[in-house]
């Protein structure tokens, strides 16, 4: 027991800080903006295939650095001639174009290296037994990404405390006409920032690549999840981004690890026959199978009871 | 016959209009989809055209939110598959005439059961409008289409529900086995559905809807509450939606959790805007061109749906109106008999659009011959010609004739623009 404790911990956290990483470019950009990109979780998966593609021809190191660059210089053309163009036309016209976006860059995806899970491997040089703890091999790549993720976490947090660039993006967050007026081109803020947001999203994918698997229907599976994490967080509310990605990143490890149904709670009595009739399949259903719709009742759970989000300053 | 349907449908009815002309469009309706299968009579044309017909209702009951309301849905597909579960499971019950009820009842269970699961989640989605609703509707619909594939006895897992149409209380001799009696099923339920969301329109609460799509605030200050409006017009279009699902569920006598999915919900909403989410007449147009367009292009390539996605982020950047609104831009020169100026400036644009269209599409097909299909040879065939992908003349080829149709395209569509703003009577001018 202990031991699924400590290794669905390890691997909780290390989901949600891989969630986080995504989650946390997707709210600066809505904050900044007011555009919810729905086209994050594609960046993140050209990311994956980008370092797959990498790290064939050059290797893994390198492929960790230029994937993300190229995909936040796409991420800035993205900004600069789609995004920028379609802001006249309002929201919604923002909104679809990003979803349209999704729907290309899956395409493309599946254009290039087909509809088949590509052989991303975990680099040699990380590919060994970090420590053992009740006869489970905790393999180094997984601490790796741990650590990548929460030097990245507190890069960013310097950043934006710290330094001045810092200063002018969060000043941009909620006044962006001040912040034009003091001189600063916040266009051009405005497209790094969708850059840098959208080159996270690469680097995660890039380290998630090699564990989960790198195929065209990744970005389909997680975006979901990352709209969940924002609007649980509190939409442009960093701390509340890390504390929902570890939430959820924690709650669905731990679900999958748990194979209980409500039939073995109650063990067989005629009460359980009776039920076991009306409710059918909710009856048999086990933890593990409900754990990915677990993210999407925490969403409409935190709708209803808390619209602004854990850690969010102001209604969705 | 819709693009005439969307220009006579938005021109200026004269005060004096006789009952002919006033209700002259939906007879004109009736009798183009009474009339359809004597054009259009093969197999594959009808069942086509029974298609269209479920998507015609679908993509009108989500212009109901979008274009209406101004709700943007990103899970509008759950209605359209409950409902067909709905149909599916009563029909079901009442197969081997047990029940004496006749077959072309069945969408009202479809409707029911679209209207229950719309007033349900309705309740929960519709407290907010914009991003948020979005947010919500989104994962609604992925939390439906995941239980679905958990409660397997409702939903019937990966393989879905079957059915048999055929086993119902026959009225008149008809069995609807053949695919033309039940495309006229599917006509009536159209035209019907056409008529009800159309007249919704019309009336107090669809202006109020448009109210609270462009300034609910100051609905609010006129006595009515936005997110009631918001609740019975998202209920309202759960109604139609389901009663495309109970069309699809007798259409294909089949129905599974896919399509309840996101790529259904989808492709409703490329349908729609395409189309075009200000003109009543939008999505129908939207619904008919992506349904064709995802026939005859998924025979031709299997990269379709890049093409259809271009085609949407081109009509969000460039004709935010969708193919109805660029339709209605040429009413006000039809009025003025200025529309033949401009006609010729049209035609010059689609020549090089055209080429540039071929342009994009070597290249694409070029490029995914070389990374996928390499397994099938570096040979293959386009436009009848047959060429070699790994030497570099069909990508010069296709970068050179997408690069020059484009900027031909460009000036064009420059001209094409002058042109019209030359055309417009003065008075309307924008």
């Amino acid at each position: 027991m202990l031991e699924i404790i400590l290794v669905s911990t390890l691997n909780g956290v290390l989901y949600g800080m891989l969630l986080f990483l995504m989650a946390s470019g997707l709210t600066v950009i809505f904050s900044m903006m007011g555009v919810l990109n729905l086209a994050h979780a594609s960046f993140y998966m050209l990311g994956a295939f980008f370092g797959f593609e990498i790290s064939r021809r050059l290797g893994f190191w390198p492929a960790l650095i230029i994937a993300p660059v190229l995909v936040g210089l796409i991420g800035m053309a993205v900004e600069r001639y789609g995004l920028r163009r379609v802001h006249k036309h309002g929201h919604v016209a923002e909104l679809l174009f990003t979803f349209g976006l999704t729907f290309v860059i899956t395409e493309m995806v599946e254009m290039f290296w087909g509809k088949l899970p590509v052989d991303y491997r975990v680099p040699p040089s990380l590919d060994f037994a970090a420590f053992t703890v009740f006869s489970v091999n905790y393999p180094a790549f997984r601490l790796f990404v741990l650590l990548i993720s929460v030097a990245i976490f507190i890069a960013l947090l310097l950043t934006i405390k710290r330094t001045r660039i810092g200063l002018i993006v969060q000043a941009a967050l909620t006044h962006p006409g001040m912040v034009g007026m003091l001189g600063h081109n916040v266009d051009r803020i405005f497209m790094l920032v969708f850059g840098v947001g959208v080159g996270l999203a690469a680097i995660a994918g890039v380290i998630a690549g090699p564990i989960l698997i790198t195929q065209s229907n990744m970005a389909a599976l997680l975006g979901p999840i990352l709209f969940v994490v924002v609007v649980v967080g509190g939409l442009g509310s960093l701390g509340g981004a890390l504390v929902a990605s570890l939430l959820i990143g924690l709650v669905q490890t731990f679900a999958v690890a748990f194979n209980v149904s409500l039939a073995d709670l109650f063990g067989t009595s005629q009460l359980s026959a009776v039920l076991e009739v009306w409710l059918a399949d909710i009856w048999r259903v086990t933890i593990a199978q409900i754990a990915p719709i677990m993210p999407y009742i925490l969403l409409v759970l935190v709708l209803i009871f808390r619209p602004r989000g854990l850690m969010g300053t102001r209604d969705t | 016959m819709n693009q005439s349907a969307t220009i006579s449908s938005a021109a200026p009815a004269s005060t004096r209009a006789g009952l002919l002309v006033r209700y002259g469009i939906w007879i004109a309706l009736a009798l183009t989809l009474l009339l359809l299968p004597y054009v259009f009579s093969s197999r594959l044309a009808l069942s086509t055209m029974s298609l269209m017909g479920t998507m015609i209702v679908f993509a009108l009951s989500y212009n109901m939110l979008l274009g209406q309301t101004g709700l943007l849905s990103f899970g509008h597909a759950v209605f359209f598959g409950l409902g067909g579960f709905a149909t599916v499971h009563m029909l079901n019950l009442v197969g081997g005439n047990s029940y004496p009820i006749p077959l072309p009842l069945f969408p009202v269970v479809g409707a029911l059961g679209g209207l229950f699961f719309g007033v349900l989640f309705g309740a929960v989605a519709t407290k907010r409008a914009g991003t948020a609703f979005a947010m919500i509707t989104l994962g609604i619909g992925e939390l439906v289409a995941s239980s679905a594939l958990i409660l397997r006895r409702f939903f019937g897992g990966e393989e879905g529900i079957t059915t048999d149409r055929t086993d119902m209380l026959r009225v008149f001799g008809y069995s609807f086995g053949p695919q033309i009696q039940v495309y006229y099923l599917i006509a009536a339920w159209c035209f019907l559905s056409i008529v009800l969301m159309y007249a919704i329109t019309r009336t107090p609460f669809g202006r109020i809807c448009n109210a609270v799509r462009d300034n609910p605030q100051r609905v609010s200050f006129i006595g009515y509450d936005p997110s009631t409006v918001r609740f019975i017009a998202f209920s309202l279009s759960g109604l139609f939606a389901g009663v495309a699902g109970g069309l699809s569920a007798i259409n294909f006598e089949i129905v599974n959790a896919a399509q309840m999915g996101a790529v259904e919900s989808g492709s409703v909403v490329l349908m729609t805007y395409i189309g075009g989410v200000g003109n009543f007449a939008g999505p129908i147009i939207g619904a008919i061109l992506v349904t064709w367009l995802q026939l005859i292009l998924s025979d031709a390539t299997t990269v379709w749906p890049l093409y259809v996605g271009l085609l949407f982020i081109g009509v969000v950047m460039f004709a935010p109106g969708g193919i109805a609104g660029l339709l209605s831009m040429q009413q006000p020169l039809l009025a003025a008999r200025t529309l033949h100026r401009v006609l010729p400036y049209y035609f010059l644009m689609f020549v090089p659009g055209a080429v540039a269209v071929a342009g994009l599409a070597m290249l694409i097909e070029t490029s995914h011959q070389f990374s996928i299909r390499a397994a099938y040879g570096p040979r293959m065939t386009l436009y009848s010609i047959p060429f070699d992908v790994t030497t570099l003349t069909p990508w010069a080829i296709g970068a050179v004739v997408f690069a020059v149709g484009l900027w031909l395209f460009l000036r064009a569509a420059r001209l094409a623009r002058n042109a019209y703003d030359a055309a417009l009577p003065q008075r309307g001018n924008r």
